[in-house]
């Protein structure tokens, strides 16, 4: 299987701090990944290092064999780099059924149309009828966003990168700020992402990384310190040096 | 708003007519206020004239302000290159005919409307304000330079449409001018309730509430924005373009700082992101000035600035805005 | 020769009075960050005071300037308190049309007591004359305006430098709310700002009459003026804004010298180009 997405070597530092040394990773259709570690590893350095918030200082981002490295955040969103917010970025005064309609008129060319309205065009609304009952919002498919439940913008949040039909899903803390009582559903709908899409997420709640990640890779000090399977990452030791004492911390601060 | 309330994603063909109807009875009633005005006032047909080619330019700012959230304090200067655009044709090139003065009205305004946004554009928050101001200033020094043109600080005179369709001349009490002003607004009534509601309008308003998911969706939010200038930009040329075919004279007081803070005032006191508030705001405004300022114009800044000083303090969005809402807290309490 | 010269001797005292009138209007928006269009309401409002002061009620010039300067900060104080507070943290749209209302309003106001022609504050006998300076004379009332700006910059400079009040201003326009928790009481410092801001205003507005003329529409002429200097300057930072003063007053005046027909044409080209190349000012702080 060929690698849909890699990250070469990648390095960045603020001033004389390296914040991100010598990272690479290498990912496939399909990949469940989970990127954890303690605060202040460089996770968010990371995610906008690949999203192309920041510039690397070397090394290099390749998507579905293409070399984005310098592309800025949006070409790199249309080759199918897809990122979900930690807090909710919506549009407070918009549907969920708006919400999809556009990120998939946006996909397919459309939003530069100033005439018409997606009622009527078919195929989105099919699509879009799709991602709402797919997540299960339906129901609430044409409240304004502002009116409806955090954990419900959380599930949009995620149809909303779903309906870009990425190559490469990066999910940052997509169940962070939503009430235990609605976890089981975001779960439920991170079970149910297509199956050739390659997905990392970056993660503080360890059980959810546990049922959702079949690798994970531990980021400390901005370097990789593990990479392997959910049942090795706790015995190893260096994982555990730099975990101890502040596992802990992390949950309550999560 | 635009908000499109439907019941079911289902089913949007039972949904479809309904704001269909509703844009309808809106311009039914622009179309019947028109004509009530017409009646009312036949002696002062030239100011309810000049309200509608002000009303354009006011609904231009609404589309950049009240859609896309760009607050700029110098769109007279698309209403302005309008204005010129369409004077100069008829003064030095011939084009008399009013359609196409129009045509050349919207051209001239939006690409002012280019330059304009390529430059606002570049900022934010106050560094944007500045640069729209600037902007204004600067269309205005250069109209007034350019007087081989544009005619300088005496304006450009000697405008004389033909008929329109070569059947309706302009009159001396302003009938023609005032129907071709109402069918202009009507007009752009109707294109601009499609173009907010279509794909790009609804991108847009994605633009206004949070950017950076636009950005994140993979869409290009400069160019949107841009794209939506050009538009707002032939709108406001049409306002201008009327303007100069109802006056037959441009001054460069449709180029200016005053204006342009002036029509920012009427959208905010009718309501912004709502074409009906532009309206509203610019109808109410300017009545009221030609009302009050003949009195004494510094009583009519005393009273503006206190309106505008209330409506910030108590009714932020506006006349339409509030009205709507207090409507919606009726009919909640009703269920 | 001679012309660059008095070119040179107008443009920084022009530079001087938008400093002294601006230099306010920048700190408060450093500290409060609120776009404030009704900052030459104030510079207007001291220069009617001092008017009257000395015209009706035949006041020194000296004393007409510390009545002023006083009566503005009066007036000012409850408009902070009523208006102002409501906007801070607000949308650019909405401070833009407070402040335009409260221009507005002043305008209207201050017509309707004073009415509407051209107010002069005659300058003591001995501003009027021209200085020998040996080589060239100059007008009297433009070397005090270029000494009450490098005053006030010295003034400033201590205050903020030097002085525990200064201290406390610094930090509440880095991080207001950090600020308040170490203790730092921001609402007063908000208020000292902005008295002390209104009082610069009203200051200028009066040295500057020779070269700002007070009239009516006084507060809405400069209404921009003072909002430019202080964005190309960067807000909040006081060298910023006496560069951006100077620059702009040399811009300007060296125009209006020596291509008048082109008005302000080359002062905003040069706003455009500053504010696309320094989007937080020439010398604003990056965030």
């Amino acid at each position: 299987m060929s690698a849909v997405f890699q990250v070469e070597n990648l390095k960045k530092s603020f001033g004389g701090l390296a914040v991100t040394q010598d990272v690479s990773i290498t990912m496939n259709p399909g990949d469940r990944v989970a990127l954890i570690g303690p605060n202040g590893a460089g996770k968010t350095t990371f995610v906008n290092l690949v999203t192309g918030h920041l510039e690397p200082d070397s090394g290099k981002v390749m998507l579905g064999g293409n070399d984005v490295t310098s592309l800025g955040p949006t070409p790199r969103v249309r080759q199918g780099l897809v990122r979900s917010f930690q807090v909710t970025r919506l549009f407070p005064d918009m549907t969920p059924e708006e919400h999809l309609a556009l990120a998939v008129m946006q996909r397919t060319g459309r939003t530069g149309r100033i005439f018409g309205h997606y009622h009527s065009m078919p195929d989105v609304m099919a699509e879009v009828a799709e991602l709402l009952r797919t997540l299960g919002l339906d129901h609430i498919a044409t409240r304004k966003v502002s009116e409806i439940a955090y954990g419900q913008q959380r599930l949009l949040e995620i149809a909303l990168a779903l309906a870009l039909k990425p190559k490469v899903l990066l999910l940052d803390e997509p169940a962070a700020g939503v009430p235990q009582s609605d976890t089981p559903r975001i779960e439920a709908a991170l079970a149910g992402l297509p199956s050739d899409l390659a997905v990392l997420m970056i993660e503080h709640d360890m059980d959810l990384v546990f049922r959702f990640a079949k690798r994970v890779i531990v980021l400390a000090a901005g370097a990789i310190i593990f990479d392997g399977s959910p049942e090795d990452v706790t015995k190893d030791a260096r994982v555990r040096e730099a975990y101890l004492g502040s596992y802990a911390n992390d949950r309550s601060a999560a | 708003m635009a908000a499109i309330e439907n019941t079911s994603a289902a089913k949007p063909a039972a949904t479809r007519p309904n704001w269909l109807v509703r844009d309808l009875v809106g311009l039914a009633v622009i179309l019947a206020v028109a004509a009530i005005g017409y009646f009312l006032f036949p002696n002062n047909l030239a100011l309810l004239t000049r309200i509608l080619g002000v009303a354009l330019l006011v609904l231009s700012i609404d589309l950049v302000t009240g859609f896309c959230g760009v607050a700029t304090l110098g769109h007279a200067a698309l209403f302005g290159a309008g204005a010129y655009a369409s004077g100069i044709a008829a003064v030095h090139f011939g084009i008399t005919d009013p359609l196409l003065m129009v045509v050349v009205g919207a051209i001239g305004g939006a690409l002012a409307g280019i330059v304009s946004g390529a430059v606002i554009l570049r900022g934010h928050g106050l560094a944007q304000l500045v640069l729209s101001i600037a902007v204004v200033h600067l269309f205005h020094e250069a109209a007034n330079k350019a007087s081989a043109y544009t005619g300088g600080s005496d304006g450009l005179s000697g405008i004389s449409p033909d008929p329109i369709f070569g059947m309706f001349a302009f009159d001396l009490w302003g009938r023609t001018a005032y129907g071709f002003a109402v069918a202009l607004v009507a007009i752009a009534f109707v294109v601009l309730r499609l173009i907010t509601r279509s794909p790009f309008g609804m991108l847009c308003r994605g633009i206004k509430e949070d950017p950076i998911r636009i950005r994140a969706m993979g869409a290009s939010v400069q160019g949107t924005l841009l794209k939506m200038y050009v538009i707002s930009g032939a709108v406001a040329g049409v306002g201008g373009a009327l303007n100069a075919i109802s006056t037959q004279v441009v001054g460069l007081d449709s180029l200016s700082f005053t204006l342009s803070a002036e029509a920012l005032v009427m959208l905010v006191l009718g309501g912004t992101g709502s074409l009906y508030g532009a309206l509203i705001g610019t109808v109410s405004f300017m009545w009221f000035e030609d009302f009050v300022s003949a009195a004494n114009p510094f009583h009519w800044l005393t009273i503006v600035g206190a309106l505008l000083i209330a409506v910030v303090l108590f009714a932020p969005r506006g006349l339409y805005g509030s009205a709507q809402t207090l409507l919606d807290r009726f009919r909640g309490d009703g269920k | 020769m001679q012309t660059v010269f008095s070119v040179g001797i107008d443009a920084l005292a022009y530079g001087m009075v938008l400093f002294v009138i601006s230099i306010g209007l920048s700190v408060t928006m450093g500290l409060m960050r609120v776009v404030n269009l009704a900052h030459g309401a104030f510079a207007m409002i001291g220069g009617y005071i001092a008017s009257y002061a000395t015209q009706t009620l035949g006041f020194g010039y000296g004393v007409a300037i510390l009545v002023a300067v006083v009566g503005t900060i009066i007036i000012a104080i409850p408009v902070e308190r009523f208006l102002y507070r409501r906007i801070y943290g607000a949308p650019e749209l909405t401070q833009v049309l407070m402040t335009i209302g409260i221009t507005f309003c002043v305008i209207g106001i201050a017509n309707y007591v004073f009415g509407p022609t051209l107010k002069t504050i005659p300058l003591p006998e001995a501003l009027r004359g021209p200085v020998d300076l040996g080589f060239r004379s100059i007008a009297a009332h433009k070397l005090f305006a270029i000494a009450c700006g490098v005053a006030v910059a010295g003034a400033l400079w201590f205050l903020i430098e030097k002085t525990s009040f200064g201290v406390k201003l610094r930090a509440s326009v880095d991080n207001a709310a950090m600020a308040a928790s170490l203790g730092v009481r921001t609402k007063i410092v908000y208020a000292v700002s902005f008295a002390v801001a209104v009082g610069l205003a009203a200051f200028g507005g009066i040295v500057g009459a020779e070269l700002l003329p007070i009239e009516p529409y006084y507060a809405l002429r400069y209404m921009v003026t003072f909002l430019v200097v202080v964005s190309v300057g960067g807000a909040g930072s006081i060298p910023g804004a006496l560069l951006a003063c100077l620059l702009l007053g040399a811009i300007d005046t060296s125009g209006r010298y020596l291509l008048p027909e082109y008005g302000e044409f080359f002062f905003y080209l040069a706003v455009i180009a500053i504010v696309c190349v320094f989007p937080r000012g020439l010398l604003g702080r990056s965030k």
